[in-house]
């Protein structure tokens, strides 16, 4: 059953106050942050509440990620330590480039599933934010079967390859399409950057519908403020809604019929499309509309 | 001829104030008010005592109070609603006799059935002529209708007009006529009026708030109520004004034009009106210096008298013609009851207001709040103190959960057939405990300081002294 | 676990707790700001005990400015600071 994931909501790993209801507010799924958010001298402080929160906070079915310190920051090990036992549903590791650096993230978790002779269900994300990760991005999402989705970091991005984020965003056209190809290849979830500028709801939804329309499954956000926006452009709207049921039906009735394709408003449905529709009822049914 | 007295001291002894009278004072000018503080200081120096305190709302601004309370020179108050320290000082047994907490109705009530007498009514003008015309809507200090100031004007044996704006003979617009004042009193500043937008009458933007609100307007979109020709009363907190906010931007969006909007009026409210989307706005207060300057100007915007508000004694009055009101709470228990004079620790932090009005009034009472509060549990086993009783509650909206009054079979009905998180009320009292845990029981004296009133002017509960 | 040096995690936002940790000889003192009105001071107090016992701290003076703080919160908070002050 496809996962709901149209917002990824960021949320700072040493604020106890967002932490506690950020199953709450609407959003898909929630990462708690290790990394960037958090100045070093609290890095000890935010591992430990994320740890905590995650073993005693109810998140309201929302699946649960935590973003810890990349493979070069020499913090990962003790994250990885920290977090895993306290299984939260993804671990999403940033600054991804290689197979390796995946395959580094999997051998910790099978070490924790051997130590207490338990199989740790944790999936894993990797934020592709160099020009290194996009290249690799296909093996990176083909890397372990744990992999479920790939987020794209534009700041970082942006600043690895030496130029300025833009709204318009040509900077960021090639590594866009080239991780959503890796993800849809693999049948794992696209995810976008977040939109930088809290305030700006007009450009907020002018880069979610661009997004959508490239491909993206869901986009992170880093502010509560955009989940709202975001989830509505990408979710099916009332539209959509009816022309799947009506191509479904069609099509379903076609197959019993012995026909590969049937003709709905002159327009030829057969199986990607019937495929399609059937993928936005399962969204609708998920949003409960 | 002219009303005029040089000083409040002058105007103190022509009216023969005397030990034991009530003196009454509205809040219009609400955290900016200068009168009730400056005549206080006068009657402090001439040594009168056990006066009766009857004012409409006691904010921060007011803590010398607190002083007249030691010194007797206050020994009871009567009010609808305290915020800031000297709520604090009457649970830690400040006054000496105890408090009477009632509602905006209520209060009307009381005064016109005389119930309770008022010796001398102060009334912050922000214009005046020398006959004792009122306006609260013309000079520096304008801050809205004066609604609740009315019954004082019409029932107090002494009516004196204490202004900052003394215009010519004869003030126009008139809101309060020369026929029922007495004397008229300049001073330097009745108060400051940019205060009155203070505390929490602005927008929330924490994202639980907004989730809260997200849903209370869902709830309000399935309830059958939500058409052209539909009413609504929304309190002064965070919340409540995120859904005003939604609720403008569905109307548009759906076409919905709304016969009227009441009770404390706001800028968004205002912008509403202005927007066609409501026919007329019924003010009895005014929350921001928009509200002041449309109430003046636009006669679609009307001001009303608190009576007319919510007298439920009176031949009728809005709140029983309204259709929804979206109010707060501090604590909320499994019968629906709600507090919302004290914080869970005990402590005065507001008083009924119009919440008790405009629940018993309107069909459709939603109470918007998160589940918790800090560490405190929102939903309750027993209320520290009840205010507004359980058979006005219709629906409590939390981030977490949904819950619907039994008693309301028809809303129940639309609700749980919608795809919003309808759960028992006690389901919800469940999660929050376990969030929080239970906290240790307030202690209390048994001495009485507080006494909380129904509109009707039945008790409803006490509030007792606090024990350290 | 042995406290050797002065420590404090947390803070003093919504929703959080401010623990300042110090050594100790007399076993376990735990002195809570404002603690005859916080409802929650015997929990807290509770939670801090049990969370010394299980890092097996047995000697420590702990200064609490409760905000509203979760039992989860307090726990890691107090761990976090034991593990600085070690």
């Amino acid at each position: 059953m496809e996962k709901l994931r149209r917002t990824l909501l960021y949320v700072p790993g040493n604020n106890p106050a967002m932490i506690q209801s950020a199953g709450f507010l609407g959003a898909d799924f929630v990462v708690f942050d290790l990394e960037d958010a958090i100045p070093i001298n609290q890095k000890d402080s935010a591992r430990i509440l994320v740890k905590n929160a995650l073993k005693s906070i109810d998140f309201n079915s929302v699946e649960t990620m935590v973003r810890i310190n990349s493979w070069g920051s020499g913090l990962t090990k003790k994250d990885l330590d920290s977090i895993i036992p306290s299984e939260p549903d993804i671990i999403l590791l940033p600054k991804a480039e290689s197979k390796e650096d995946i395959e580094k993230v999997v051998r910790c978790i099978e070490l924790e599933e051997k130590k207490y002779n338990k199989k740790i269900p944790i999936e894993i994300f990797a934020l592709i934010e160099t020009p290194l990760g996009v290249i690799n991005s296909l093996e990176i999402a083909c890397a372990d079967k744990r992999m479920t989705g790939l987020q794209f970091g534009a700041e970082d991005f942006t600043a690895n390859i030496g130029t300025k984020r833009t709204k318009s965003g040509e900077e960021l056209f090639y590594s866009r399409s080239q991780i959503i190809l890796a993800c849809k290849a693999k049948g794992i979830s696209a995810i976008d950057t977040p939109f930088v500028d809290i305030d700006d709801m007009e450009g907020l939804e002018k880069e979610t519908e661009f997004a959508k329309q490239l491909g993206f499954d869901g986009k992170a956000v880093i502010s509560p403020l955009h989940i709202d926006v975001v989830n509505e452009i990408f979710s099916p709207d009332e539209r959509e809604i009816s022309w799947a049921k009506k191509v479904l039906n069609a099509f379903e009735k076609g197959e019993k019929e012995g026909k590969g394709a049937v003709s709905v408003d002159r327009k030829m449905v057969d199986a990607p499309i019937a495929a399609r529709a059937r993928r936005i009822i399962e969204i609708a049914k998920r949003m409960a509309i | 001829m002219t009303k005029v007295v040089k000083s409040i001291k002058k105007v103190l002894k022509l009216i023969n104030i005397k030990d034991g009278m009530t003196i009454s004072f509205h809040h219009h000018l609400r955290n900016g008010d200068y009168v009730m503080n400056l005549v206080l200081e006068e009657i402090a120096e001439i040594g009168v005592k056990n006066l009766t305190l009857a004012a409409t709302g006691i904010y921060p601004i007011h803590q010398p109070l607190i002083k007249k309370m030691e010194n007797k020179i206050i020994t009871k108050i009567d009010t609808d609603f305290i915020s800031g320290p000297v709520g604090e000082a009457i649970v830690n047994g400040k006054l000496e006799q105890p408090a009477i907490f009632r509602s905006r109705g209520g209060r009307a009530r009381a005064i016109e059935t005389k119930e309770l007498k008022i010796d001398i009514a102060f009334i912050a003008a922000p214009s005046a002529d020398s006959a004792g015309n009122i306006n609260g809507v013309d000079g520096p200090s304008a801050c809205g209708p004066l609604g609740y100031a009315i019954p004082d004007a019409h029932y107090a044996d002494k009516v004196i007009a204490i202004t900052d704006n003394l215009v010519d003979y004869p003030l126009f617009p008139v809101r309060i006529e020369e026929n029922l004042v007495d004397y008229v009193v300049v001073v330097d500043k009745i108060g400051d009026a940019q205060k009155i937008m203070s505390g929490t009458t602005i927008i929330t933007r924490d994202p639980i708030g907004l989730r809260i609100a997200k849903y209370a307007l869902q709830v309000i979109e399935q309830s059958g109520l939500f058409k052209t020709g539909f009413s609504f009363q929304t309190g002064a907190g965070g919340i409540s004004l995120a859904v005003a906010d939604y609720l403008h931007k569905k109307m548009k969006e759906k076409n919905i034009i709304g016969s009227f909007a009441l009770g404390g009026i706001t800028k968004f409210l205002v912008d509403m009106l202005n927007e066609g989307l409501l026919k007329t706005l019924l003010n009895v207060q005014s929350f921001d210096l928009d509200a002041v300057k449309s109430v003046k100007e636009n006669p679609q915007h009307q001001a009303i008298s608190v009576s007319r508000y919510a007298n439920p004694k009176a031949k009728s009055c809005a709140v029983d013609n309204l259709d929804i009101s979206i109010l707060g709470a501090s604590e909320v228990d499994t019968n629906f009851n709600v507090n919302i004079v004290t914080d869970s620790n005990g402590i005065i932090i507001g008083g009924s207001g119009g919440h008790n009005d405009s629940a018993e009034g309107s069909k459709l009472t939603i109470i918007v709040t998160p589940l918790i509060r800090g560490r405190f549990p929102v939903v309750v086993d027993k209320l520290t103190t009840v205010t507004t009783p359980g058979r006005c509650i219709d629906v409590v909206v939390t981030e977490r959960g949904i819950a619907v009054n039994p008693n309301n079979k028809e809303i129940e009905e639309r609700l749980i057939n919608s795809n919003l998180p309808i759960v028992p009320i006690s389901k919800l009292k469940g999660v929050a405990y376990q969030l929080t845990g239970k906290p240790e029981p307030i202690k209390f004296y048994d001495r009485i300081v507080g006494k909380v009133e129904e509109r009707n002017g039945k008790i409803v509960d006490y509030i007792r002294m606090l024990k350290y | 676990m042995k406290i050797i040096k002065k420590a404090q995690a947390g803070s003093l936002e919504s929703c959080d707790i401010f623990l300042k940790v110090e050594p100790y000889d007399c076993g376990i003192e735990i002195n809570i700001e404002n603690g005859v009105k916080n409802r929650f001071a015997e929990r807290i107090k509770k939670i801090i005990k049990e969370t010394l016992k299980e890092l097996l701290v047995e000697n420590v003076k702990i200064d609490v400015n409760d905000k509203g703080a979760l039992d989860c919160t307090i726990k890691a908070r107090l761990e976090t600071a034991v593990l600085r002050a070690c």
